[in-house]
């Protein structure tokens, strides 16, 4: 919201500089974002046109004599506004104003025009950067003293505010101007809103009746006769334009100031367009109206609506109806002033997208108190702008007047919030400056009436606050928490993913994160069966729907880098998936996923690396296992995400808990990349959670020396070598194999395999004999050739 | 045999004193000392003899292995130093050491995560626990609890995305902030409280370089007995020194959230400018970097805690722009673009 400092002086005393008043402001909560000034000119002054003639050598120019008060300078003009006894801004040569054309800032030079010297410029608004109008110079009040320099006659600065959504009372000029007063020790000024009632009483002339008096607490009405629809003053659509609003005619523009000044919508009826001369406020049935900006609406029985005899009339608090605007005509009117449910107009104005200066005031709760000083000060100003005659007396419907219960406040309770003592005397001096109104009861007690625009406060903490934001909040002082450690709340997930990212990032692995949300064709492509979660109100369908994996985004992260990355490319992410469940919120699945593809050695001097392959990312899964204590099995899976040949199960105890494999060329081709292989991984951690809990033994180092034995076994090329290496292992005295060497090609028969293994015979309690490590040795040798058809090489 | 005792002691010495290096003096060794050398086998031989020869045979040849093994001893060492000195003298052992290592693949956790990380580890020492909740919320937990209900003009602070459910069921969205935590904490557990929040939130809103329709949040909530705005300000100015550098001053002002009152907004001064006004703080010398406030009393009696007799604090922060502020990123879209020319930045 927008307030002009010149504004808020005609309620309140302002001696600070502008930043520094806006400082004061954002520091108790009213936040000042930017300050704008109107002015900054040099050397402009007023001016008053006293004699025109016309250019010798051009028809459009004209020659302007202006008074300065000091001297008179002739300009020449081409403006088709300019008369005689105009108060004029003036710019003498030498002067800074903005280019008409461009806008850039230029010093007006002495110049001939068209054969005439101009030894000045009469000024647009575009000109002196008001605003962009320029089609004719700006015309200034008839009472602007001639000579003063603009800037002291109009120059002022404009405070532009975030305010927030519980501070309805601050979308005012009177609210501001209430802090401003609170914040600097100044009272606020009164001001008068008498008016003469000239014309006949309302009652008798117009009626109105509440049928729905929890959505309409209050009506009010005044009724002004005999008026006449025209331009606004000067002075009131700058303020108007200053405060961002657009001037419409004196009668909208003055309810328009009223709502800017007071804070309280007000809207105007041509009174001749009123059915019967009757307000009914009542929910709407199913019926529709044209609203003001011309929309035919369709109202439902939860919105309030302004009728007449003949129907709705306006939406409430919303948007007036076309049939009874304000226009050209219009002669009569009647003045609504009233309060009505926030939470119903939030509603109707969210149902139409219809978000007005008004309907964004009502669902904030403005005070039912309200409406009565602000009619009076609309129905003076509209009487005095546009030559009304007021009806004598108003209307007041007020079915939802409530006392309000005083708030109870003890000095033990600020310092239980605040953690210091505030004396009840201070207490008193700052609310009071805020209007609340205090009484001391008992000892450091006091019973706290609101001022009536503070709908926002209801709680004793309410009132804490507003102590402490006038205080300021640097009186406060600085201590940490003195009570007990809290029980602990184990995560043991947020455990696991530090630690699987530790061990990750220790294997070379580079973390993403990427969006949860994701589009279904993407999501399709890997699990087709699975019906994703879907954003009933999505930005993009790129993001529409909650991952069901973590493999999409992976992928197009290695999208978007491969172009430009020279070397390997690995890549993880540990984040949750989501699963839907019905009837409840879905089940949020931790999971690990990763993506390795590349050069397995960074390009150097070093020599020609091999492409990072399936191997690669087993070992390093294998690291992490054994790492975690786990271990896994990996199986043949047919996920058809993966490559036939190149894909399997990652089992563990028994359960699986997911899937290791070389990305298939077609997803590849999808995901648009190019680079091959790409081996992928995507894990489940609750499987991994679920093994690695409960306690690790710690194993005695075997002390008793080891035998150590090679073999080669020639098996079925289809044998899995972990088959073969599982059968010697079964032996109790091996204590180690490792497979060194896989062979195929001239040494074995065609469609058989060479498994090279070295077996480490040990004894936990004894030295083996070599005799006894024979007999096992063929033990074994004896399975292999039953089991799996294995020959010695 | 005394003869050929003494063919071998002359080749021995004879070939020991050609010998160039310590390798060779061990083949010598082997040769005239080892188990199959001539020596030995003249040694062994020994008790084979008659008893006069065995007398004189094995003196003499005694004598001569104990000689060579003397000699052995002597040029091993002198050998050995003079390996030491070649090293020393000779360029035999130059590398350029100018030239690149064998790399290692480098691997580094996402900027996100390492601050998250980094601002969790200072809760954590300020004796705060660190917990998750989910992403996906009721409506409740996200807002009503919250003191935010349906047609509260709060409601546009948070633009929502919606989860599309069955007419009739609850409504159910996208958390957007991790305040709802504040909520799950307090009815899974009893005072006292004391926890921090990391995790993801989400807004319909079109992205630009200053928002993100993903981002992380950090909530903290500390709630006992004697719990004040004193404890907040301590606790969220240690914060701060810990974070940005001890000198850091702070400053708060007021500010609204449904759900805390007081509430407040912290600001940090420029670590750029001082204080003075730059670009970084928008001329003002101060950071604005969380909300906060004590826990609004309405909410305390919607986990069944008695505002009598409980008190506390909440704050929460946005940690992309914590990080975005440290290290001068001006804009927000690049941390979940994931280009790798950034995230090896960090
Ligand atoms: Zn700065």
């Amino acid at each position: 919201m927008k307030t002009p400092i010149n504004w808020l002086r005609e309620y309140v005393n302002i001696t600070l500089p502008p930043h520094e008043l806006a400082r004061k402001l954002t520091m108790s909560g009213t936040d000042v974002g930017a300050i704008e000034t109107i002015g900054g000119w040099e050397n402009i002054v007023v001016g008053e046109v006293v004699a025109i003639a016309p250019h010798p050598n051009a028809d459009r120019l004209k020659l302007a004599t202006v008074d300065l008060g000091s001297e008179r300078l002739t300009s020449v003009c081409g403006a088709p506004n300019v008369a005689i006894g105009q108060k004029i801004p003036f710019a003498p040569i030498g002067a800074q104003l903005l280019d008409a054309e461009n806008g850039e800032r230029i010093r007006l030079k002495k110049a001939k025009i068209r054969g005439v010297a101009s030894e000045g410029m009469i000024c647009s608004e575009r000109e002196l950067g008001i605003s962009d109008h320029h089609e004719g110079i700006m015309v200034l009040p008839t009472d602007a003293p001639v000579g003063i320099h603009l800037d002291e006659y109009m120059g002022d600065s404009i405070l532009d505010m975030d305010l927030t959504p519980n501070r309805p009372d601050l979308l005012s000029v009177i609210g501001i101007a209430r802090e401003v007063a609170a914040l600097t020790g100044e009272t606020m000024t009164t001001t008068d809103t008498k008016y003469i009632e000239a014309g006949e009483s309302i009652v008798g002339q117009a009626s109105v009746e509440i049928h729905d008096p929890d959505l309409c607490p209050r009506y009010c009405a005044s009724l002004i006769t005999g008026v006449k629809i025209g331009q606004s003053p000067a002075w009131l659509e700058q303020r108007l334009l200053a405060c961002g609003m657009r001037p419409i005619n004196n009668v909208v523009d003055a309810t328009n100031y009223v709502m800017l000044e007071y804070g309280q919508p007000l809207h105007a009826f041509d009174f001749d367009n009123i059915a019967d001369r009757k307000i009914i406020v009542r929910r709407a049935t199913n019926e529709s109206m044209y609203t003001l900006d011309g929309v035919a609406r369709d109202l439902s029985d939860d919105m309030l609506v302004i009728a007449d005899g003949m129907g709705p009339i306006a939406v409430a608090g919303v948007m007036g109806g076309a049939e009874s605007e304000v226009t050209e005509s219009t002669t009569s009117i009647l003045l609504e002033s009233a309060n009505f449910n926030a939470a119903s107009i939030r509603r109707t104005s969210t149902r139409f997208k219809l978000r007005s200066e008004a309907s964004l005031r009502f669902e904030k709760g403005l005070s039912p108190e309200l409406p009565l000083p602000a009619l009076k000060r609309a129905t003076q100003l509209i009487a005095e702008i546009s030559g009304g005659k007021i009806a004598s007396g108003i209307i007041d419907i007020y079915p939802g007047n409530k006392e309000v219960d005083p708030i109870s406040l003890t000095t033990k309770k600020v310092a239980r919030v605040l953690g210091i003592e505030i004396s009840y005397e201070k207490i008193v001096t700052v609310l009071e400056s805020l209007g609340f109104q205090c009484t001391l009861i008992g000892a450091g007690e006091l019973q706290v009436a609101r001022p009536y625009w503070r709908t926002d406060v209801r709680l004793a903490e309410d009132l804490v606050e507003e102590i402490v934001r006038i205080i300021g909040y640097d009186e406060l002082p600085t201590t940490l928490p003195s009570g007990a450690l809290p029980a602990y709340i184990p995560d043991p997930f947020r455990a696991l993913k530090m630690r699987i990212s530790d061990i990750l990032v220790g294997c070379g692995m580079q973390e993403v994160v990427t969006y949860s949300l994701t589009s279904i064709d993407t999501l399709q492509r890997i699990f087709p069966q699975i019906a994703p979660l879907k954003v009933a109100n999505p930005i993009t369908t790129e993001q529409e729907y909650l991952r069901t994996t973590l493999r999409p985004g992976l992928l197009q992260v290695l999208s978007s880098n491969e172009k430009h990355e020279e070397n390997g490319i690995r890549l993880f992410e540990v984040d949750k998936v989501y699963f839907p469940r019905a009837g409840d919120l879905p089940e949020e699945r931790h999971m690990l996923a990763g993506v390795l593809c590349g050069t397995r050695h960074n390009r150097s001097w070093h020599g020609e690396s091999d492409m990072l392959d399936f191997f690669d990312a087993k070992g390093m899964l294998e690291t992490l296992f054994e790492h975690l204590g786990l271990v896994a099995v990996f199986k043949p899976t047919d996920d058809t995400t993966l490559s036939p040949g190149s894909r399997a199960t990652i089992m563990i105890e028994g359960e699986n808990a997911g899937t290791l494999g070389e990305l298939h060329p077609r997803l590849a081709e999808y995901f648009d990349i190019s680079i091959h292989p790409i081996i992928l991984f995507e894990i489940d951690l609750q499987i991994l959670l679920t093994a690695t809990t409960g306690p690790r033994q710690y194993h005695p180092i075997p002390r008793f020396p080891v035998t150590l034995r090679d073999i080669a076994v020639v098996v079925d090329a289809k044998t899995p070598a972990k088959s073969v290496q599982g059968i010697i292992e079964d032996s109790p005295l091996v204590m180690m194999v490792t497979l060194f060497d896989v062979y195929t090609g001239k040494q074995v028969s065609h469609g058989k395999k060479s498994l090279a293994f070295r077996i480490e015979y040990q004894s936990p309690s004894r030295t083996l004999t070599d005799e006894e490590v024979n007999i096992d040795q063929q033990k074994t040798l004896d399975r292999l050739s039953k089991e799996l058809e294995a020959t010695l090489r | 045999m005394i003869e050929k005792l003494a063919d071998i002691k002359s080749k021995a010495l004879d070939e020991l004193s050609s010998l160039a290096d310590f390798n060779e003096l061990e083949v010598w060794r082997v040769r005239y000392l080892g188990k199959k050398s001539e020596l030995t086998q003249i040694l062994r031989g020994v008790a084979s003899l008659s008893q006069e020869q065995r007398k004189t045979v094995g003196a003499s040849a005694n004598e001569l292995r104990s000689n060579l093994e003397v000699l052995y001893s002597e040029n091993k060492d002198a050998l050995k130093e003079q390996a030491f000195q070649d090293v020393e003298t000779t360029a035999k052992g130059y590398k350029d050491i100018s030239l690149p290592g064998r790399p290692i693949p480098l691997g580094r956790l996402h900027p996100i995560t390492q601050t998250v990380n980094e601002i969790c580890g200072i809760f954590v020492a300020l004796g705060f626990q660190v917990v998750e909740g989910p992403e996906v919320e009721w409506d409740y937990y996200n807002f009503e609890a919250l003191n935010i209900p349906p047609d509260h003009p709060a409601r546009d602070m948070w633009d929502t995305l919606w989860i599309d459910t069955e007419s009739g069921q609850r409504p159910m969205l996208l958390r957007t902030h991790t305040s709802p935590m504040q909520i799950r904490v307090m009815e899974q557990t009893q005072p006292p409280v004391r926890v921090v929040v990391p995790g993801k939130v989400y807004r319909y809103e079109a992205t630009d370089a200053t928002h993100e329709s993903m981002f992380y949040q950090l909530e903290g909530l500390a709630v006992d007995e004697y719990i004040t705005f004193a404890d907040l300000k301590g606790t969220l100015y240690e914060f701060a020194k810990r974070l940005f550098g001890k000198e850091r001053r702070v400053r708060f002002r007021c500010d609204y959230f449904p759900f805390v009152e007081p509430g407040v907004e912290m600001a940090i001064d420029c670590f750029i400018c001082g204080g003075k006004g730059c670009r970084l703080c928008s001329g003002t010398g101060w950071i604005e970097i969380l909300g906060a406030g004590m826990v609004h009393p309405d909410v305390l009696r919607r986990v069944n805690y008695d505002p009598e007799v409980y008190t506390g604090f909440a704050f929460g922060l946005g940690l992309e722009r914590i990080h975005m502020l440290r290290y001068g990123i001006e804009d927000i879209r690049l941390f979940y673009s994931n280009d790798l020319r950034f995230l090896r930045q960090f």
